[in-house]
């Protein structure tokens, strides 16, 4: 019974966690894009613009559902709740603090990468579906780029495995000690390359999330909207709120593994927010990069990954193996 | 067999970008065979917003012709307003005072400014980067204030007059140019930071398409696409109008022949054109800004008529016929992105998508200007 409603608060503490998030980090991005841009952004609906995503909300809402007539409809309609599904099933696994866990795997990173993945299956089904020309280059793109960039995203968290010798996320988080030199990214004990791999992990999660220089999937000089062109409402909303959710999911886990998640740099009160605040941290860099940066090409794209990250941290990984090996 | 032959026994698609897509600028339409990504055939359809703008210049009176200078190139309509006030005078043989001659450089290059930097936003902005359109915004907003003080339009200008131009400029247009100048100097280089030295760019537009002198001279490519393929030909410099030759400029010329190369002469022109703009300041003469006489109905003798100016994007270049009339027998328009855009099906071909819409946005096409 205690189990049940431990579970159920979990339940009801995601969804709302979530829901701010999805909610406010559009308002934070575009906060912040109009700080970067000479101009103020969002500002007439509520103070700040506080009461802009509300509004966003219930405009995308109130919209008719248009299904396009070359529109394959089982499929189109499934592709913004299959991106959606996953996203919110990742913060199970996530250690917000010590005990602050939705619930302990012993293969929390396996589960994480095995549900992320499915992003690409979905943005492919949604390309696909929309019966447009646009949509479907966007889909494939989307597949390309996400299998390309899985490959060094997951041999560098193989590093991390082969430190901490375990999958569990909290126990990764515990063993990475309560000092900022015990954290991943600066154990250069176990490997020299460790600052390196936590930026291939970076730039990994920047392209898994499809976001800017990265977003060859959406990018609107080229494809209209990309994948979601043909996606009007609640489908276009459901597909944002992904992204948001993605970008989520990519940042606690980056936290996770190289930050050290709960723990505090300097040894006092660990707890949920320092989690939070590195995560929000690696957010805004997300931000900023996206109103700073061009978009790449799609080739140059994919040999960054294949002709560059992945021999790099494949060799990474041997490094780490010799380095936990000899000493 | 070629490389492009095989692709074309390959499987192909249409794909229809525009009359409605962003990377078009307007309504350019472009139907594209693609294998692929790589682009076979690329073939521009033009047309989607003809005006008739000739035909108007045939059956209304001169005078009445001048709304139309400003809604052909609408981001460079004041160096359209000198072509056609400089074809006119030509014809009637009407002496401008020095005064409204430097206003017209003036004014002519805060336009030239003005167009160059919502280029160069819209452009980036066609690659991804969305910040440095707004900061090209608020500079331009700066150039179109100084504008409407003067001109009294923001964007479709209707200036000049036969003769000179319709309204003075007073000191605060002097004091604000040269603040705006002052301003704007230092922000070029940190465009060139921000944009130009971004490692994503260059790579974006270095060796992009390639674009030979040849191809430009065989469809009459001008301006900055020409300047960018390394021939020196600025209609400023080799066939000199209003007071050109007395201003100190140089002509940025690059011989890389792609797009960074096109980007960067655009680039420069903001730079020379700020210089123009001082130097005229400074020598601005005194004295009134109209031509005295200039009769009300204009009836230039019978004739062929013909001026080019050196407008944003390339040579603007008008004709008329005159048969003694109050209208013109004959008008002829030659827009310069109508040319520039005209080369690229025959220089995308083989190309990846993306960098054709990259190719195109270093054209920086105008569509109503192409369309007439």
């Amino acid at each position: 019974m205690n189990e049940l409603i431990r579970l159920l608060a979990y339940m009801l503490g995601i969804a709302a966690f979530l829901g701010l998030n999805l909610a406010y980090l559009g308002w934070v991005e575009r906060k912040g894009a109009g700080h970067f841009q000479r101009r103020t952004g969002p500002k007439e609906v509520g103070p700040y613009g506080l009461l802009q995503p509300l509004a966003d909300g219930l405009k995308l809402m109130s919209k008719q559902l248009v299904v396009p007539t070359n529109a394959d409809r089982p499929l189109y309609m499934c592709a913004p709740i299959l991106i959606m599904v996953p996203s919110v099933l990742l913060f199970v696994a996530i250690p917000f603090g010590e005990h602050l866990v939705p619930r302990e795997f012993n293969f929390g990173l396996i589960m994480m990468f095995a549900f992320a993945s499915m992003a690409g299956l979905s943005i492919l089904i949604g390309g696909w579906g929309s019966g447009n020309k646009y949509s479907l280059i966007a889909g494939t793109r989307a597949v390309s780029q996400n299998v390309a960039y899985e490959i060094p995203m997951l041999i560098t968290a193989i590093n991390i495995v082969l430190i901490t010798g375990s999958l569990d996320l909290n126990e990764i988080v515990r063993q990475q000690g309560s000092y900022i030199w015990n954290w991943n990214v600066f154990r250069l004990d176990k490997s020299i390359l460790m600052p390196v791999s936590f930026l291939v992990f970076f730039i990994c999660s920047l392209a898994e999330t499809n976001r800017t220089p990265f977003d060859l999937g959406e990018c609107e000089g080229e494809l209209v909207a990309g994948y979601h062109t043909e996606y009007g409402g609640m489908g276009f909303g459901l597909f944002m709120m992904a992204e948001y959710a993605n970008l989520v999911i990519g940042c606690s886990l980056t936290t996770v593994l190289f930050l050290g998640g709960w723990q505090c740099p300097f040894g006092l009160f660990p707890g949920p927010h320092w989690f939070l605040l590195k995560m929000y941290f690696l957010i805004w860099c997300f931000v900023w990069i996206r109103w700073t940066y061009p978009r790449t090409t799609f080739w140059g794209l994919l040999n960054l990954s294949w002709k560059y990250l992945i021999p790099f941290s494949l060799v990474n990984l041997l490094l780490t193996a010799l380095f936990i090996k000899v000493f | 067999m070629s490389s492009l032959a095989q692709s074309q026994l390959r499987e192909t698609f249409e794909l229809n970008i525009g009359p409605q897509h962003p990377a078009t600028h307007g309504v350019l339409r472009i139907k594209v065979v693609m294998d692929g990504e790589y682009i076979v055939r690329a073939e521009p359809i033009l047309g989607y917003i003809h005006r008739m703008h000739e035909k108007m210049g045939e059956n209304r009176t001169w005078n009445q012709f001048w709304p139309n200078m400003g809604r052909l190139d609408y981001l460079s309509a004041i160096a359209y307003n000198h072509c056609y006030a400089c074809l006119v005078e030509r014809a009637m043989g009407i002496e401008v005072p020095e005064r409204a001659e430097y206003i017209r450089v003036i004014t002519a290059e805060l336009n030239r400014i003005q167009s160059h930097l919502l280029g160069f936003g819209a452009y980036i902005m066609d690659l991804g980067g969305f910040t440095p359109l707004m900061y090209a915004m608020d500079e331009r907003e700066q150039i179109l204030d100084l504008l409407e003080s003067v001109t009294g339009s923001r964007l479709t200008y209707c200036y000049f007059r036969f003769g000179g131009v319709y309204n003075d400029i007073d000191d605060d247009f002097i004091t604000g140019t040269r603040a705006f100048i002052k301003r704007f100097r230092p922000q070029i280089p940190m465009y060139h930071k921000l944009v130009t030295g971004n490692v994503i760019l260059m790579d974006r537009l270095n060796g992009v398409g390639p674009i030979s002198a040849d191809l430009c001279r065989k469809y009459g490519a001008t301006g900055p696409v020409l300047r960018g393929s390394g021939v020196n030909f600025d209609v400023r410099r080799n066939e000199p109008y209003g007071v050109y030759p007395e201003l100190d400029f140089d002509i940025p010329v690059y011989h890389e022949c792609d797009s960074m190369a096109r980007y960067m002469v655009r680039m420069d022109e903001m730079v020379q054109s700020c210089r123009i703009i001082e130097n005229a300041l400074n020598k601005l003469p005194e004295g009134p800004v109209m031509a005295e006489k200039v009769p009300k109905a204009l009836k230039p003798p019978k004739g062929d008529f013909h001026f080019a100016v050196e407008a944003a994007r390339g040579t603007f270049s008008m004709r008329t016929v005159s048969d003694g009339t109050n209208t013109s027998y004959r008008m002829r328009l030659r827009s310069p992105t109508y040319s520039n855009v005209s080369l690229f099906e025959e220089a995308s071909r083989g190309m990846l998508l993306s960098d054709a819409l990259a190719f195109l946005g270093s054209l920086d096409p105008v569509i109503p200007e192409m369309d007439r």
